[in-house]
């Protein structure tokens, strides 16, 4: 860990900030905003180039796997940043963000279940789904802190979750299986692997771009401050329970479409999208590649992702070498893979 | 005869069984610089954390320039021009001192549900808040983070955020806490220039920085307002001096 | 709806309220006092029901098993406290998810690696193995009545060693404020540990009883430890007795919820959709619970830290 663990005032260490310290400080959270610098510039740059140029590769392999791969990377990943905007920025651990990628599939899943696979209906009904369910949990959550916040959300993703087990018509525990993949216009685009993986890309960037903006700019600054010390933000007159809950219908909207892309990814939706466990590996996801950075939520997901289909291969259970491994990230690595290369970087340059 | 600025009409605050504010009224009047003191315990930070709304009193009633402000929320309060600073430093470490009052500049100019452009380039709020800074002779630590601030830096800062919100009443409360005496000397002097700018509520224990900028001067006792009026009144005051400056005036 | 089925789900519900109680006492006061987030006390309670298991193929006593499990799930969770949890106590409660949800991974997946993912059960003893017969026609499982027994006997003991004892003073004054606690010379870090130790027995004690009912499988905590959280949240966090009142309140709400909402909703809409509806609320029934408790006492009804 970086230097500057001051006093411990029984229990939270108190930072000290050395003179000259950036603006950018290691202490896990970084806010993406004041990290100034060539590596928070090119490494974005990097991802999309990779991910942008990996058909291409794949093209030599001849299967599709790889594309099909990188695309459920990127599904996760939107969801994964969108997250890290509430966790990392707004310090809003919300343990129900599965709820959105779930309610984005499901309507997704009762459309097609109807005969209706148009995207221009399928994506605004899971775009709106999700907005108006952040908009209601979120009013009621937003109430609350700290572990009654993080308990609420989980409430409101159980909620949703069996809600969806409950509806027999639509598969219920077991789910539904979609008929096809959305069309546009008619048109069935997005049957094509490739088509779909450059879709789930144009999403992925706008997404991120989106939320770059989002934390950089005046409405971001004040949830960033809040996060910070909300009660200094309520003194200067901000009114902090507006902009979280703003904050938490984007993310929630974003969750929504992450979910709109897997349930045509996969063409098939199960409550199992939406449950508790789902929810917390989301969070791991962005905790692993570095919260607070997004650049960080694509990283973790893949990191995440890949070693799952990796370590899959070799035993079934794989978590129980995941689980003690997330627990050394959590002691050790806290800053996750960006802030392992941070310190790799910083101790190389020091000669 | 001028309208007060600040009324507090038989304001009360118990905790459980402590009695913190006991039927407590005061004036604060446009324009002057009212001392609030009395020895620890006797509820002055309490007294201004319900001014500022961060406590609600159990009865009595607070107007500001007149209007009924007892059931307002801190940050209503806030938009409304009253400004605070806090005892305990609370600013944002992990920002730049710039960044902490530019942010409440932002807060004052309104339109804050701005998803684009970076709001740390905007010249406007960063030359408003360098205004501020300048005005607490911070200046030249614009961009140093608020955590790697000396104690009196922060303590300076605290008053420049509440100075970029170009208040219609400005609350200190203990701005000169934990300052030596170099640094609260010249905390005196940055509050002798910003007399008369607006109105100020100050609490505080130093006698020094208390007779020396004060207008008027009520002292609080056991959650009563036991004498109000010019410092001079104040400091002949038996009462006053039996109850708590025969000890501070040694 | 018949009174006997009314009895019963009572009774259910009752023995679901005292076993979420007994998971949720542990959960509480180490949030309470240590202002720790323990996912994985729902794994600790799983813990409990595969080493008695285990012990019980070694020994052939349920009596020898019970003491055995007990002895090894304290031992468990000081191991736990000791070699993780006491380095993130000045951590924020993020981190505490994160490594406690790892736990959770590592030893789900882990009972299923060193006992496979089969559903194993456990036998209970010989003796209370029948039904006794409490009204006209209404036969009840004595082992079910032995599970309420024992969880009322543990949170008589609980109450009489937190207020009787100094031990149980320190907890108290530590679940109000820990630092005070500290600053007045406890030995803050025994106290952790012995808070966690005991939680980590009572989470394997509601385990080993409620294993000869249920199938002791990979996964069986999950579920229990999001209701325990929600006892403790409705109970107020650090309190004993918000934990038993929420506990048995919960309890009482799923089991009935689950049984009778059918029927409930069947007086106010058509018996078709009632069938559909009727399930999905009363699985929702105790989160909509929660959120109201939250929205009139946004800290619980019985909070240790008075706010």
């Amino acid at each position: 860990m970086e230097s500057g663990s001051g006093r411990i005032f029984f229990g939270k260490p108190v930072p000290t900030f050395p003179e000259n310290a950036p603006l950018a400080t290691s202490f896990g959270a970084v806010p993406a905003a004041a990290r100034r610098g060539r590596f928070a510039e090119t490494l974005p740059i990097g991802i999309f180039l990779v991910l942008a140029l990996l058909p291409l590769a794949a093209l030599a392999d001849g299967s599709s796997y790889l594309v099909s791969l990188g695309a459920r990377i990127m599904i996760f990943a939107i969801a994964a940043v969108a997250l890290d905007v509430l966790v990392g920025y707004c310090g809003l651990i919300s343990f129900g963000h599965a709820a959105f990628i779930g309610l984005g599939a499901y309507a997704v899943g009762i459309l097609s279940a109807h005969g209706i696979a148009d995207a221009l209906v399928a994506l605004p009904a899971a775009l709106v789904v999700s907005a108006l369910y952040a908009f209601l949990t979120g009013s009621v959550c937003l109430r609350t802190k700290g572990v009654y916040f993080i308990m609420i959300t989980l409430a409101f993703g159980q909620m949703a979750f069996f809600t969806a087990s409950s509806l027999a018509p639509y598969g219920g525990d077991d789910g539904l299986t979609l008929t096809t993949r959305c069309t546009l216009a008619g048109f069935p685009f997005i049957n094509d692997e490739r088509a779909f993986y450059y879709l789930v890309f144009a999403c992925l960037l706008g997404s991120y771009l989106l939320c770059r903006a989002l934390v950089a700019s005046r409405f971001g600054r004040v949830l960033r401050g809040a996060k910070e010390n909300a009660v200094r933000m309520a003194a200067i007159g901000f009114d902090v329970y507006r902009f979280q809950l703003a904050a938490y219908v984007i993310v929630g909207t974003l969750g929504g479409l992450s979910g709109f892309l897997l349930a045509n990814a996969t063409e098939f939706v199960s409550p199992a999208y939406m449950s508790w466990q789902r929810s917390g590996e989301l969070i791991v996801m962005v905790l692993l590649g570095g919260l607070g950075s997004l650049n960080g939520a694509i990283i973790g997901t893949a990191a995440y992702l890949l070693m799952e289909e990796w370590l899959a291969g070799f035993t079934e259970n794989w978590k129980v070498i995941f689980g003690p491994l997330l627990v050394l990230v959590v002691l050790f690595a806290r800053g996750g893979l960006i802030g392992l290369w941070s310190e790799l970087m910083r101790r190389l340059g020091r000669g | 005869m001028a309208e007060p600025i600040l009324r507090l009409e038989n304001l009360r605050k118990t905790f459980g069984a402590l009695v913190v504010t006991d039927d407590l009224t005061l004036d604060v009047m446009p324009r002057e610089l009212h001392a609030v003191i009395g020895p620890n315990g006797a509820g002055k930070t309490t007294l201004i954390n319900q001014i500022s709304g961060l406590l609600a009193p159990d009865t009595g009633a607070i107007l500001f320039a007149g209007r009924d402000i007892t059931a307002l929320s801190m940050h209503a309060r806030a938009q409304l021009g009253l400004a605070r600073s806090f005892q305990i430093t609370s600013v944002l470490p992990r920002f730049s001192a710039l960044e902490n009052v530019a942010l409440a500049v932002q807060s004052r100019v309104g339109s804050s549900f701005r998803f684009f452009g970076r709001a740390a380039d905007e010249t406007a709020l960063n030359a408003a808040a360098m205004a501020a800074l300048a005005d607490v002779d911070l200046a030249d630590r614009a961009h140093v983070p608020a955590g790697a601030l000396s104690h009196g830096e922060r303590r300076a800062l605290e008053l420049a955020i509440a100075l970029a919100m170009e208040p219609k009443l400005l609350l200190l409360d203990e701005p000169m806490a934990g300052t030596g005496h170099e640094e609260s000397a010249r905390l005196v002097g940055v509050l002798q220039r910003l007399k008369g700018r607006f109105p100020v509520v100050l609490v505080e224990h130093d006698m020094a920085a208390v007779f020396a900028l004060a207008d008027r001067i009520s002292v609080l006792i056991y959650g009563r307002i036991l004498a109000s009026g010019s410092p001079a009144e104040v400091r002949a005051d038996p009462r006053v001096v039996a109850a708590y400056l025969g000890d501070e005036m040694e | 709806m018949s009174t006997t089925l009314l009895l019963v789900q009572t009774l259910n519900g009752l023995q679901l309220g005292v076993l979420l109680f007994l998971i949720a006492a542990g959960l509480t006061l180490v949030f309470g006092v240590m202002d720790f987030i323990n996912l994985a006390h729902g794994v600790q309670y799983m813990l409990g029901a595969y080493l008695a298991v285990a012990f019980y193929t070694v020994t052939g006593s349920f009596l020898a098993a019970l003491v055995l499990a007990l002895a090894a799930a304290l031992a468990f969770g000081l191991l736990l406290e000791f070699a993780v949890f006491r380095h993130l106590y000045d951590r924020d409660h993020l981190d505490h998810v994160i490594a406690t949800f790892g736990i959770i991974l590592f030893l789900n997946h882990g009972v299923k690696v060193v006992w496979g993912a089969a559903p194993l059960s456990l036998p209970m003893p010989e003796l209370l193995s029948g039904s006794v017969r409490l009204a006209g026609g209404l036969n009840y499982p004595v082992w079910r009545l032995v599970i309420i027994a024992s969880g009322l006997v543990v949170a008589a003991l609980l109450y009489l060693l937190v207020t009787h004892t100094r031990i149980g003073m320190l907890v108290r004054a530590g679940a109000t404020n820990a630092r005070m606690v500290s600053a007045l010379g406890v030995d803050i870090r025994r106290l952790f540990m012995i808070v966690f130790g005991f939680g980590a027995m009572l989470a394997g004690f509601a385990g080993i009883m409620i294993a000869p009912i249920l199938s002791v499988e990979p996964g069986m905590g999950d579920t229990i430890l999001i209701l325990a959280f929600v006892v403790i949240v409705i109970g107020g966090i650090g309190s004993i007795r918000g934990a038993f009142l929420a506990a048995l309140l919960i309890g009482l709400v799923d089991t009935l919820g689950r049984s009778f909402s059918v029927d409930l909703l069947r007086l106010v809409m058509a018996p078709s959709p009632a069938r559909t509806v009727g399930p999905a609320i009363a699985s929702m029934l105790i989160y909509l619970l929660m959120a109201v408790v939250l929205y009139v006492r946004p800290t619980g009804l019985f909070p240790a830290k008075g706010r």
